[in-house]
């Protein structure tokens, strides 16, 4: 349960980081030259600029503060993840039920749409998109910047990985709707709508609870990936994946730049498996090995 | 089993076809006008629409679909009524204008780096995930199976390209050890081969062999508390036996499946390793394709990597069916 409580405290952290960076006076939009030197840009203390008034260094050349953007990339981190997986499970869980039930004609095209989407070769699709796809929403009223990237993450993360769940919910409910309680349901005249969503999606909530918070720490790690590549937001905010593609440049005279933003990434993400982990032992008798 | 094969193969066929369209309309998303990109910014309104007719792009949507599906099957020819005609032989992936080159030819030049790297990172994952997943299994619920669990637990945490950067911060610039990586050719130099390929091996090695030491040891938990397995023991078969011979081969041949769909998914390029290593992959091509809006090639990129993946799919599903006698072939 420690995990949980490391988790809770990164939301806490994600929500309210502004207030804590404007409590310790750094934001990650301040230059801060006096933190740099005039040849190169380098900072000037050791270990990246690590002083009282930057605990974690600072940004190479413009004397930005490392635990600012960390805070705020966090923010945009879990943002992007926590919808990504809340929209993932609606449509997997919606699709899974509905191809489930009706089995045939609707579950074979289903099928084979799920194939086609998985085919796909998801990172290069993505990158492929995302300039065009983000001037679309531009076009379509989303702010322009990186409320518009944020969107497009979102929404082609969402478009991806939805086909996982719902087959995993797909046959869950092939077996489901054999059972004595929705033949039941249906003899005392009940409706297509109340079986699926009152008799059969409440047996479900097990696996989706557990697929959903496996998907969300895979989320983050995909979206630190594709910031790593260039695809996510671009400066002033930032990710994990963008500091640590920013470190490359530096990272043989200043370790603290990869190992920082890292080492924080990878604590996130151990945290949340390791969550999904025990709450699928909890929640799975037969997983309890 | 032969019908079983011929629907599968029907099927098969009949996704690629959906998915040369998907790919088709998904890319004339692609930046507003192709022909723009075909040459550099000093670049004359004349050019861009010679190019534009060369390329075939002033043609309706479906006409361009039409010449290109064409193509894969008996070949094109780009710019016929010009001097110097491209001749693009069947199966023709289109023309890169950008690298003035056929997109076959490049994708051709990139697969063989591709291959060696998903090869090499195959093995070592598969061996090492296998033995782990069995030697956990095995020790149940002691500490070495908590320790190996807790291994694949971190190194499936672990962002590949955080491990590669730690890699390379360690063992090329910190230790020393490794020259930087730069691909050579296995058969011109195999030593140099070996230096370059060693850290992007490990980099997707660590990935999958956490996934798959969990895998393993579930399957082989799993099969060892089957009624088949007591009864093995039961009639006083040493457990040497009753492991390799009885739970292993049952618990092992689901592996099949991943291990398979794994490999196609590898073999489609790994983006993040290959830029990290400087690997001239498909995986690198594929990133520069885009970098340079190189439609053709994205195109082309896309189709061969998601075929791979579809006949991957096809490969694994009757390999299944001939290892595990109680697969339903309907």
């Amino acid at each position: 349960m420690v995990c949980l409580i490391i988790l809770i405290a990164f939301y806490l952290i994600g929500i309210f980081g502004p207030v804590i960076a404007g409590m310790y006076g750094i934001s990650p939009y301040t230059l801060d030259s006096n933190a740099i030197s005039d040849f190169a840009g380098r900072p000037v203390a050791d270990f990246g600029g690590i002083t009282p008034a930057h605990p974690l260094g600072v940004e190479w050349g413009t004397g930005r503060d490392i635990f600012a953007q960390l805070l705020f990339g966090l923010r945009i981190s879990l943002i992007i993840s926590t919808t990504a997986t809340l929209i993932t499970v609606t449509i997997g869980v919606l699709i899974g039920i509905i191809a489930g039930y009706a089995r045939g004609i609707t579950d074979n095209l289903l099928g084979r749409l799920m194939d086609l989407i998985l085919a796909f070769p998801f990172l290069l699709i993505v990158l492929a998109l995302s300039g065009v796809l983000t001037d679309r929403l531009t076009e379509l009223g989303v702010p322009e910047g990186n409320a518009s990237r944020v969107l497009y993450l979102i929404l082609v993360m969402s478009f991806f990985g939805w086909p996982y769940l719902a087959r995993i919910v797909r046959g869950q409910v092939l077996s489901l709707r054999e059972c004595e309680f929705v033949e039941a349901a249906v003899s005392m005249g009940a409706g297509r709508r109340r079986i699926l969503f009152t008799e059969i999606l409440p047996n479900l909530w097990a696996p989706i609870l557990v697929y959903a918070t496996l998907t969300l720490p895979s989320y983050i790690g995909l979206e630190a990936a594709l910031s790593f590549l260039g695809v996510s937001v671009i400066p002033p905010d930032t990710t994990f994946g963008a500091m640590l593609a920013q470190s490359v440049t530096y990272f043989n005279v200043v370790p603290t730049y990869l190992f920082i933003p890292g080492t924080v990434l990878v604590i996130l993400v151990v945290s949340f498996n390791l969550f999904g982990d025990s709450l699928r032992d909890a929640l799975d008798p037969k997983g309890g090995h | 089993m032969a019908a079983y094969v011929v629907r599968r193969l029907i099927l098969m066929v009949a996704l690629l076809f959906v998915l040369t369209a998907a790919v088709f309309v998904l890319f004339t998303l692609l930046p507003g006008d192709p022909a723009r990109l075909t040459c550099g910014k000093a670049c004359s309104a004349q050019t861009i629409e010679a190019n534009r007719h060369r390329l075939g792009y002033d043609q309706p949507i479906l006409t361009q679909y039409e010449e290109f599906l064409s193509g894969l099957f008996v070949g094109r020819t780009f710019s016929a009524d010009s001097p110097e005609p491209i001749v693009c032989n069947a199966p023709c992936l289109g023309y890169s204008f950008t690298r003035h080159e056929q997109v076959l030819t490049l994708i051709a030049k990139a697969a063989p780096t591709t291959f060696w790297l998903a090869i090499g990172a195959f093995i070592m994952w598969i061996i090492t995930g296998i033995s782990l997943g069995i030697f956990a299994a095995l020790n149940h619920g002691h500490w070495p199976d908590r320790l190996v669990m807790g291994i694949s637990l971190v190194g499936y945490s672990l962002p590949s390209f955080f491990i590669g950067l730690v890699l390379i911060f360690f063992v090329v610039i910190k230790w020393s050890w490794l020259p930087f990586p730069s691909y050579v050719s296995p058969f011109d130099n195999p030593f140099q081969f070996l230096q370059t390929m060693i850290l992007p091996w490990i980099v997707l090695a660590v990935l999958n062999t956490a996934f798959y030491m969990r895998l393993t040891r579930n399957q082989v938990l799993e099969t060892l508390n089957e009624d088949y397995v007591r009864t093995a023991r039961a009639k006083g078969l040493p457990e040497r036996t009753v492991v390799v011979k009885h739970a292993l081969r049952a618990g092992l041949t689901p592996l099949v499946t991943a291990a398979g769909m794994d490999l196609a998914y590898l073999l489609g390029g790994a983006i993040i390793t290959e830029s990290i290593f400087n690997l001239p992959g498909l995986g690198a091509l594929a990133v520069s394709s885009v970098l340079e809006s190189d439609l053709p090639l994205i195109t082309g990129i896309t189709l061969v990597t998601s075929t791979v993946i579809i006949v991957a799919n096809l490969v694994v599903d009757l390999l299944y069916a001939v290892i595990d006698p109680r697969v339903r072939l309907a």
